[in-house]
Parts: structure tokens; sequence; C-alpha cells
């Protein structure tokens, strides 16, 4: 058995839900789409396969129908096994019979007939809430190599008052040994904060669990990698590639608009390291007779008349001709009609936007348009 | 678990398409690629699918590894099935010896037992390189109605063309009346497409007797339509009237990949009714740069683009730089066309540079002599070297 086979994998898909609750009013953070025809949950789930992962288990909360479409068996990513493969826990195979869960810990006890069951030794824990492209192996390795009991992977970030909510900023020594924890700090600059992944040894993490279970204890990062870093012996690990973090719909749109330099395009979508998603079967892009398309980023199966500039768009989009579509994301399925105009708008799933229409938003402040929305 | 399948297709894709010359140096005539994400043979496999038909043979012969490997368990085209799927048949020794597969007829006579396997009442029969969308299930409830023996889908070609292919004449029901390979003076426009429903168990009469006979092209066309219609069996002709294109040469491969232009072409890639599918390989989607300047073109994901762009198809991964020309050509997938080259009238091959500099054909109308011009043609994994030039009509499949 080769090293990542010995690790489990455990994706929670329905954390931060509520930071963008326009974009998971009926989906999980999981499933919310990103970058022209992925959904926030292929990174994590990718960056594991490519890690040599091969068992994975998703545990969600609520809405789950998108996330559960999105990922099948699990074949995409290669995850359709015999032994391992890709487990989706949904709430009613959870303990609390609501499936309910306030943190990590709790969300963890839950599911544990799953996870205990596993003869993996050692288990990544990743939520869906950054976009990177990162290889597991390397900080498994440090985990092992360094004797750890937790290894939290952590970025350098610019901390601004417009930060969204719910940044856990970690404080280590010289040794990268944590110190302390600091959760949603009133503070600027740049701070190294946690990017949600963190490696231990499985019979660790079941001591967390029960204990925690047994003190009515539920978050994961108060309860235990704040409350505990003297206890225990937990480290960072620092991921210096290009990372995203969504925590707003204003960080949503600007993670979206930032794949348009090459070089985050370039660091998220690596050859040797592909993100992997559900196969949509479309046509290659159509673009017409007076079509102009520039620094966007444009997916299969869409048809282009008009105009798009500094724009993503999903997979089966139409833009009809006379139309100028500006700094937009459009998801799947979005129609454009004729002579229409939109500025800094991002549409969901299946909006329909009739002809002549004019609508503008602020890069600030980018209007939402709902799903299945006709205009 | 019911043994039977009702209708199982067997799909010939042997041919070398000789006439592709460089393109088919390495690969088989189904595994060009075609129309920005596809291979020739997508279409047929796509067409089972759609047409509910879940068992298909593929005969291979010539070069297959490509083929075999993309075809792989069939899970693109939703044939990877319990029972049936999708079946890469090549070319098998038995106690008697070893036989390549001589002629069409011979192909499925020598895997006369695979079919038997399903038990099934009707066979289709398929070639693996035309480009179409059409229903099986319409060819064989028509074979069904007529209680027809063997059914042969035709299409209406014009007059003029009419020598260049198998002409069926018919009766006032559609009934075979008389079958002629490329005939000199044409007495109808309805030409074979190579599509065939037979019941089974007729067919396998013809294929044992047309083995026995020893004719030397063991050929559907030459041999076993022309015996069923000797001995009076019951053939019709089953008319289509979609798009249909047989992509046997370099020019009618360029013409098909420009009909996926033309708005007046009937072949829509974006029905969701009768998704044509593929072998995907998870590329990122397709970055336009600020300089791009594309229209009328199709382009795939992967792509990035900052050069001009006019009546082209290019396939997955392909890059154009900005100050590079791209007109009337097709590029298949992960060709690089750098800063200062231009492409014109040409099918450039897989994992192709086109240097700086370097010319790939011409417009029609910068020839003198329109006799020296034609479609421009480079091979698989080929460099053009600064500043050379592939002329017109010029097939490379080196690097210069």
């Amino acid at each position: 058995m080769g090293v990542n086979n010995n690790v489990l994998g455990l994706i929670f898909a329905s954390l931060h839900d509520s930071t963008v609750v326009e974009l998971t009013k009926q989906r999980t953070m999981g499933s919310v789409m990103f970058g022209g025809r992925y959904r926030l949950i292929d990174f994590p789930l990718s960056n594991m396969v490519n890690s040599g992962i091969t068992e994975v288990g998703v545990i969600t909360k609520s809405n789950y129908g998108s996330l559960l479409d999105h990922l099948g068996t699990g074949r995409e990513w290669d995850l359709a096994r015999k032994k391992g493969g890709l487990h989706l826990l949904p709430p009613f195979s959870q303990k609390t019979a609501d499936g309910v869960y306030r943190g990590r810990l709790e969300a963890l006890n839950n599911v544990w007939s799953y996870v205990g069951h596993s003869k993996c030794e050692y288990v990544v824990l990743s939520d869906c809430d950054y976009v990177c492209n990162i290889n597991f192996e390397d900080v498994i390795k440090q985990h092992i190599e360094s004797g750890a009991d937790i290894t939290a992977v952590y970025g350098k970030y610019f901390y601004t008052e417009d930060s969204g909510a719910c940044v856990d900023v970690l404080e280590m020594d010289a040794e990268g040994r944590i110190q302390s924890v600091l959760i949603d700090p009133q503070m600027a600059g740049e701070c190294t904060i946690a990017l949600d992944m963190y490696v231990m040894r499985k019979d660790f993490l079941a001591k967390l669990v029960k204990e925690s279970a047994a003190r009515n204890e539920y978050s994961f990062i108060r309860d235990c990698l704040q409350a505990r870093c003297k206890e225990f012996n937990f480290m960072g690990y620092e991921f210096e590639g290009y990372f995203s973090r969504i925590d707003s719909v204003r960080s949503y749109y600007a993670a979206n608009m930032a794949l348009l330099e090459a070089n985050n395009r370039n660091a998220l979508f690596k050859p040797g390291s592909p993100i992997y998603t559900k196969i949509g079967d479309n046509g290659p892009v159509k673009y017409g007779l007076e079509s102009k398309a520039s620094n966007s980023l444009i997916a299969d199966g869409c048809i282009i008349e008009g105009t798009v500039e500094n724009s993503i768009l999903f997979r089966g989009v139409k833009v009809e001709k006379g139309s100028t579509v500006k700094n937009c994301i459009l998801m799947q399925g979005t129609t454009i009609g004729a002579g229409c105009s939109l500025t800094s708008v991002i549409t969901d799933k299946n909006v329909e936007i009739q002809d002549g229409r004019v609508l503008t938003g602020s890069e600030s402040y980018p209007l939402y348009i709902g799903k299945n929305a006709k205009i | 678990m019911n043994a039977k399948k009702k209708v199982i297709a067997m799909l010939l894709a042997g041919g070398q398409g000789s006439r592709l010359y460089a393109l088919t140096q390495n690969v088989a005539k189904p595994a060009v690629p075609y129309g920005g994400k596809y291979r020739i043979i997508d279409f047929a496999l796509s067409n089972c699918t759609n047409s509910g038909i879940d068992t298909v043979g593929v005969l291979t012969q010539y070069q297959p590894l490509v083929l075999n490997e993309y075809i792989g368990n069939g899970q693109p085209w939703d044939l990877d099935r319990m029972y049936g799927g999708v079946h890469v048949l090549s070319p098998f020794e038995t106690k008697e010896g070893a036989d390549w597969f001589q002629g069409t007829a011979n192909a499925i006579y020598q895997n006369m037992r695979f079919i038997e396997r399903y038990d099934p009442e009707y066979v289709i029969v398929l070639g693996g390189d035309h480009i179409y969308k059409m229903d099986y299930s319409k060819l064989v409830e028509f074979h069904e109605k007529n209680e027809s023996d063997g059914t042969i889908a035709v299409i209406n070609v014009p007059m003029e063309e009419a020598s260049r292919f198998g002409i069926m004449t018919v009766d006032a029901e559609n009934r075979v009346v008389r079958f002629t390979e490329k005939p000199k003076e044409p007495e109808s426009t309805l030409a074979s497409m190579g599509i065939y429903c037979f019941t089974w168990k007729k067919l396998k009469k013809y294929l044992i007797e047309n083995e026995n006979a020893n004719t030397g092209s063991k050929d559907f066309g030459k041999d076993i339509i022309p015996a069923m219609l000797a001995n009076n069996e019951r053939l019709f002709a089953y008319t289509f009237d979609g798009y249909w294109k047989d992509v046997g040469t370099l020019d009618s491969l360029w013409e098909a990949n420009m009909d996926l232009l033309s708005p007046s072409v009937p072949l829509d890639l974006y029905d969701p009714e009768w998704k044509v599918y593929a072998r995907h390989n998870n590329m990122p989607p397709q970055y336009i740069g600020e300089t791009a300047k594309i229209e009328n073109s199709m382009i795939t994901e992967g792509s990035s683009i900052s050069g001009e762009v006019d009546f082209s198809v290019i396939f997955s991964g392909v890059t154009i730089e900005e100050g590079a020309v791209v007109n009337y050509s097709i590029l298949m997938p992960g060709t690089v066309v750098k800063s200062g080259a231009r492409v014109e009238y040409a099918i450039v091959g897989e994992n192709c540079v086109v240097e700086s500099g370097a010319t790939i054909g011409c417009t029609p109308e910068s020839v003198e002599n329109r006799d020296d011009w034609g479609i421009a043609v480079v091979g698989h994994n080929v460099t053009i070297s600064e500043n050379k030039a592939v002329l017109p009509k010029e097939i490379i499949s080196e690097d210069v």
C-alpha cells in the first residue's frame, strides 16, 4: 500500500454556506460555480485525487441536490472504485437525525461510522472556500517528518477591513509550531491565515472528536486548534502557491475575475495536476459573423454573436447580436438576447435576459441575478 | 440477465484512410480529429447510443493503438454496459491460422461469434468515416415495417456526382431493383451511405456463402448486396435527408469542418436531445486575449487565443499568439501558432509548432494559376521553422 492509499480525504461541502448567501440559496458551498466550468468542490477533490488519495468522503448538510448531481459516482475524478472511492455523506446518514451540526467536530462525530470504518492511517480535511492547486503529498510528508499532531495549511494573506467573516489567523514560532489562533481578529495588513485544510492521524482525530463530543464542544478551530495548541504539537505548512478566498459575493466576483490574469490561471490550471469536473458534452464555442471577444474565459457550448469583454462565461451561454457583456460572470445556460448591455453582472444558472435590456452593477458591488430569472 | 439483444451494431473502423496522407500516418481514419473536439468515429458511436443501441463491435485493423485507447471502455458514449457495450474487435488467430480482415463482409464474417453471443434479430453495419447524425431506430423500424431482409440507407446526391457512389434503383415501394457501383451513366441519384440493416439470419447465410465462394473482394457493396438481389431477397432503400459527409479526402475533411461554420448546414452540435459525445481531457475554459480578433469560428477548451482567427476550427489546447493570423483553417489539438506566423486554407495536425514568420497555405486569390492552389496540410507533431513556407497543396509530415 503506497503512502497515499493510506490517506482518507474528508471534504466539508456545506461549511461557509452563509458567507455567499445569494449563491448558496439553492446549493451547497461546494456546488457554487467557479471559473467557467467548475464548482468549488472540484478544487479540493481534484487536489486530493492528484495527490494520490483514492478514498474521499464528502460531508453535506442541506441543499445537496446539486452536489449529488454534480458528483454522481465520482467517475470524473477517478473515484468510482471498488475499494475506497467517493462517498457522499448526507445528513440522514448522520447520528443526529436531522443532520444539523454546528461545526466540523460535530459533523465528524455524526459520520464517524464511515470515517472509523476506513483503514486509512491519515486524514486530510478540507473545506470548499479556498480555490487553489495544492499537492497534499508534500503536506503529508512534512506532517510525518515533523511529528506534528495536526498540520494546518496556511497562506500569506493581505487582511483588510473589507475581508469577509471567518478568517482564522495562525501565529507560529520560528519552527512553524502554532502558538496561537485568532478567530476573526480586528486587524489589517499581511498575516498568515488558515486555508481550511488539515492533516492528522486518524486515531488523533478520533480522540479529538470523542473528547469534544463528551464536552459538548463542536468547533474544530475554537475548541481544538485554538484551545489546545499548547497541549499538542500543531504545525503550520505554508502553501506558497496561488489561492483565492471566497467569503462574500464580492470576493467571489474578484476570485473569478483574477483568472483573466495569465499567472493566476497558469497557477490554478497546471497540466500535471488538472482540475477535474463533470463533463457536459457541449460543442466547441461558436463565434459568429460580428462577434468580438477579448480578455475573457469562455467555456464550451457557448454561442457568441455579440461583444464579450473581461468576462467569465460558463458552459452553454448565448450572447446574441448587438449585445455587449462587460466585466460579467454568466453562469451555465444564461441567454442574452439581442441589443442588451450588461456591465458587472453575475447571472446564476439559466437566466434569460430578453432583447434590449440594460443592466449595470459595479465592480465593488456586482449585480446578482438569481437562478432561472427572466428579465 | 437477458442474453438477447434485438439490434447490435458492427462498426467498420479498419480503414487506413490513405487519401488523408499525413493525417493517417499513425492513426486509423476513424480516429482523425474533426469539428473542434471530436474524432470522426464519435458521430457513429453517438448515433448508436442516441438510437438506443448499446452493443457495438468496432472492427479495427490499421494502426489501432490510438483508436483502442480512445474508445477505452466506451464510457464517454455511455457504452460501458454490464452486458453488451462497445468492444474493439481486432483480427485474431484461430486453429486454421490467422487472417487480416480481407473486405467489409469478411470482417463481419470473422466476427460472427461475437454477433451470435447476443442472438440479435437485426445487425446494423456502419462505416466509421462519415459525419452525420442519424437515428438508427428509424432505420430498424423501416426495415421491420417492410419485412425487409436488408435495408440500405441512401441519400439523394446531385446527378453529376452520382457516378462516384454506389447507386440504388428502387420501385414505388422503395424496394431495390438494381444496385450499381460507381455507374458511368447513373439511372438514379440514390447513393448508398454504407449503412445497412440486415436481418441477421439472412446476412449470416450470405456471409458464409460469400466466404465459401472465395470471390476475392468479400465486400458488402461488391458481393453481398448483388448476391441478395440476384436471389430476389427483399432489399429496401431507406432515404436519409440530413447532413452526411464522407471525410475520406483532405479536401472533404476541410470542407466538412468548414460546413460547421455555415449557418445553412444542418449539422447541429448544440442539440441537447442529440449530443455528440467525445472523450474529454480536463482542460480549463478557453482564454481569449485582449488582442484577439475572432469571427466565424469554432474554438475548443484549453485554447489560448491572442491572434486573428477567421473561418477556422480550432481544437483543444491550441495557442495562437498575438500577431499570428489563422484563416479558413483547421488546427488540431495542442498546436501552437507563434507571433507573425500565417496559416491560411490549411489543415495542421496535432501538437505542431508553427514558428514566427512561417506561412502555411495561402488564399486562392493569391495564386496566379488556380491549378497550383489547394489546401496545405501539415501532419501530426511537425515543427515549421521560422520563416519557412508550406505551399498550397503541399503535404508535410516531417519538420521543415
